[in-house]
């Protein structure tokens, strides 16, 4: 009679999945000692310890911009606290701006134009094919050497000076008023927002022209056009007698070098994603808006884009991370932002284990914070099915 | 009773068919498409002359036709050079028979595209600023290449199980390949610092490729295990790896690995970037291969169990070949990503095409010359990023099963 067989123990299922696991374990185990005391012998023998003291003793050595004050004296920490405000102004810039160039890049791949739809393919095409390090490499030596050649200084359209020592760009001249006016231009924003929501809902619910609303947000959009064109008190960079380019925001060649590669690296991605979620838009919701009579852009913005959105926004959140990390690349071009520092700091105190260890922990949390803020996005957006 | 004239037929307006039609469509056809053209015109025309203007009579591509063997080959010794050429025929031989046994089925071997490829080629080798035996010699095996395909594609009519034998042949082929590019018995041994240029990215790359590829997807089954153990590894190993630059993992290898071994052992550079490289591309690899493994519905490894098949079996003979048809395209971007991230290693001090651009800018004939260099470099990428991507397309069209 079959039933309570006993099954030979190297053949019963529960014992060899445990035995396998502990198996696991035992090697990961065997391996990291092997590699720790490896790693502990071979820092006696070069008299070198492993500790993080070393992040209280004095850096040594410059850091090219700086958004807080810095010099040589300043400890370690500092001089990564330092590059990392470097590192996120690259990164939220890049981020804002590349997500711009990505849409209207992936727009425009479905214009009626046909000049703009292949320039969008070269594009996408010649940019997803060649290495970043390259590309970050010709904008810094052949379009920026090329624009600042010999220590001229060049102007372009918009009083835009680029030059050896950086490119200044018009910028309001900060003071306490700038503040307020920001404050008030940001208020008026929501303020907007809502009176355009209510617009909407008078309009669906009691057959309300919405002209009165209309006239409101317009004038709130003049006022606010006021205030931000000679409100904020900008500062066009002019040149001086002595040759050198006053006024305005200076950044340095680096940096833009970095901005401008990383943002069209990143925006023809974005640019497919953008095309591969409309393109997953049914072309029955196309027709349908259409037969309702609604103008090609009104389609665009209200029926199309916001189911494209749902597709859009998870493969999105990977190309920003990829953004992010990819702004490490700096340490080749010689912006100093933290890897940059952290490969100095590794040279100068000879502490390789710790500092990578830092800069992986630093690079993580990063890409930590950037999935959870698209996680809620995504969350935001997701079809509220039953 | 009046027989109604049928007007005569009479072909449409000229204004309505062919090319004008087309231009009036998609140039011209709203006011905002008419101006976006006139503007795009002026800008692409202005860039267009500009660089021709450049490209003409400022450049000095004297750069390129002076440095082709620091290109290709870096700083390999001159007088060994015929082994690299030698493995260039080998590779050569063995990739016309697979081009021609793989199209044995296709009604015409040389059609249009691939006879204008092989055109440009040719005319690419007749008009290289290279000496004239360089010249001769890349005829010569673009020759060996298309007598291969021909006699591949006779051979594959006679007998179906050449296949086998040729995916034997290739794995011979790249420890032999392997053994005339580094010497050692019985050839001069070529120490990996000399290595260079274009040769050092494909050993490169293939090398992390081959690797990666197992690796890859054993992490991939690991993290699907229902084993806790295994499965916590193989997240963790993925998520961290995936969180932290390519170029922080290479400073990892390059720095930690000679911690990691017993005193006194050091591999050299190419190894220890080869190592990073192959660790990142597998945890890219292993969530491409996750994509597909997720596809693959449960009723097949049910059915397998019903029929008897062990985990084992079932993993390997019924859901790994069907989730690796799925992330052909996946696996297939990865490889270009692999490919176009070996530029990384020029900042570890790697002489790879695009570190060995610096050593030939830093040749007081060369200062500054930027330009003329980055065009040749980018332009030797896309052609190499752009085949493997058409490639890839082949493959899914060849492989899929749909109805």
């Amino acid at each position: 009679m079959h039933g309570s067989e006993k099954v030979p123990i190297w053949r019963d299922e529960r014992y060899v999945q445990i035995a396998f696991q502990v198996f696991v374990l035992l090697t990961i185990f065997a391996l990291g000692q092997f590699c720790l005391g490896n790693m502990f012998r071979n820092l006696e023998q070069q008299g070198r310890q492993f500790n993080f003291t070393f992040l209280l003793s004095q850096s040594g050595f410059n850091i090219g911009e700086t958004l807080v004050p810095y010099d040589t004296t300043s400890p370690y920490y500092w001089a990564f606290f330092v590059s990392f405000l470097n590192a996120l102004r690259l990164i939220l810039v890049g981020i804002a701006a590349t997500t711009v160039l990505g849409i209207v890049a992936g727009v425009a791949s479905f214009s009626d134009n046909w000049l703009l739809r292949k320039l969008n393919m070269v594009y996408v095409e010649v940019v997803r094919n060649t290495p970043l390090l390259l590309q970050l490499f010709v904008w810094y030596f052949a379009v920026f050497f090329g624009f600042s050649d010999k220590g001229k200084t060049s102007q372009l359209p918009g009083s835009i000076f680029v030059s050896k020592k950086g490119i200044v760009i018009p910028w309001p001249a900060s003071s306490p008023l700038l503040v307020v006016l920001l404050g008030v231009l940001l208020s008026g924003a929501i303020a907007a927002y809502f009176i355009w929501k209510r617009r909407i809902t008078r309009m669906e619910e009691q057959a309300a022209s919405g002209k009165r609303e209309q006239l409101v947000l317009f004038s709130m959009a003049a006022v606010g056009l006021l205030i931000v064109l000679f409100g904020l008190g900008w500062e066009m960079p002019r040149m001086s007698a002595a040759g050198n380019v006053e006024g305005g925001l200076r950044v340095s060649v680096e940096y833009g070098a970095m901005l401008f590669g990383l943002v069209f690296y990143t925006g023809a991605f974005i640019a497919e994603i953008v095309r591969a979620g409309i393109q997953s838009v049914s072309k029955g919701q196309w027709e349908a808006a259409r037969a309702l009579g609604l103008p090609s852009n009104s389609v665009m913005r209200l029926i199309v884009f916001p189911q494209a959105l749902r597709v859009i926004l998870p493969s999105l959140s990977s190309q920003y991370i990829n953004l992010a990390k990819n702004s490490s690349l700096a340490l080749a071009i010689g912006y100093p932002e933290i890897f940059a520092t952290a490969q100095t700091t590794l040279n100068q105190s000879g502490r390789p284990v710790e500092v990578i260890l830092l800069i992986m922990s630093i690079y993580l949390s990063i890409n930590l914070i950037i999935s959870l803020v698209m996680n809620t996005l995504n969350r935001v957006v997701q079809f509220k099915e039953r | 009773m009046t027989t109604t004239h049928s007007p005569t037929a009479s072909p449409p307006p000229l204004a309505q068919i062919g090319a004008i039609a087309w231009v009036r469509k998609n140039l011209f056809s709203t006011w905002l498409n008419t101006l976006l053209t006139v503007v795009l015109v002026l800008v692409i025309g202005r860039t267009l002359i500009g660089f021709l203007y450049w490209a003409t009579t400022q450049a000095k591509w004297q750069l390129i036709s002076a440095n082709l063997s620091l290109f290709f080959v870096g700083r390999y010794p001159i007088s060994q050079i015929w082994r690299i050429w030698v493995a260039l025929a080998l590779i050569s031989t063995l990739g016309g028979l697979t081009w021609g046994v793989l199209a044995r089925n296709v009604p015409q071997l040389f059609g249009r595209t691939t006879l204008t490829l092989l055109g440009v080629v040719g005319a690419i080798a007749v008009l290289m600023p290279a000496p004239v035996p360089y010249r001769i010699l890349l005829l010569a095996i673009e020759g060996l290449v298309v007598a291969m395909a021909w006699g591949g594609r006779m051979i594959g009519h006679r007998s179906p199980k050449l296949g086998q034998w040729l995916a034997f042949a290739w794995s011979l082929s790249f420890f032999v390949v392997w053994w005339l590019i580094a010497g050692g018995l019985g050839l001069t041994p070529v120490g990996a610092g000399e290595w260079g240029g274009l040769m050092l990215t494909v050993f490169m790359a293939v090398v992390s490729i081959l690797l990666c590829f197992p690796l890859g997807i054993l992490l991939a089954l690991g993290r699907q295990s229902s084993l806790p153990v295994i499965r916590g590894l193989s997240v963790g190993f993925i998520e961290v790896v995936r969180g932290v630059p390519l170029i922080a993992l290479l400073f990892v290898g390059s720095n930690m690995i000679p911690l990691f071994l017993p005193i006194g052992i050091r591999p050299n550079l190419v190894t220890r970037a080869i190592i990073g490289l192959t660790l990142f591309s597998a945890a890219y690899l292993a969530e491409n291969v996750r994509g597909g493994l997720q596809s693959i519905a449960r009723g097949q490894s049910e059915a397998a169990n019903a029929l008897g098949l062990n985990p084992g079996l079932t993993t390997a003979l019924i859901v790994l070949p069907q989730a690796l048809k799925v992330s052909i395209p996946a696996i297939v971007g990865q490889f270009i990503s692999l490919l176009q991230d070996t530029t990384l290693v020029s900042i570890l001090g790697l002489f790879d095409l695009l570190g060995i651009s610096r050593t030939i800018l830093a040749n007081p004939q060369f200062i500054g010359r930027y330009a003329e260099a980055y065009i040749f470099i980018g332009v030797i990428y896309w052609v190499f990023c752009y085949a493997m991507s058409v490639g890839s397309r082949q493959i899914e069209k060849q492989l899929n099963t749909e109805h």
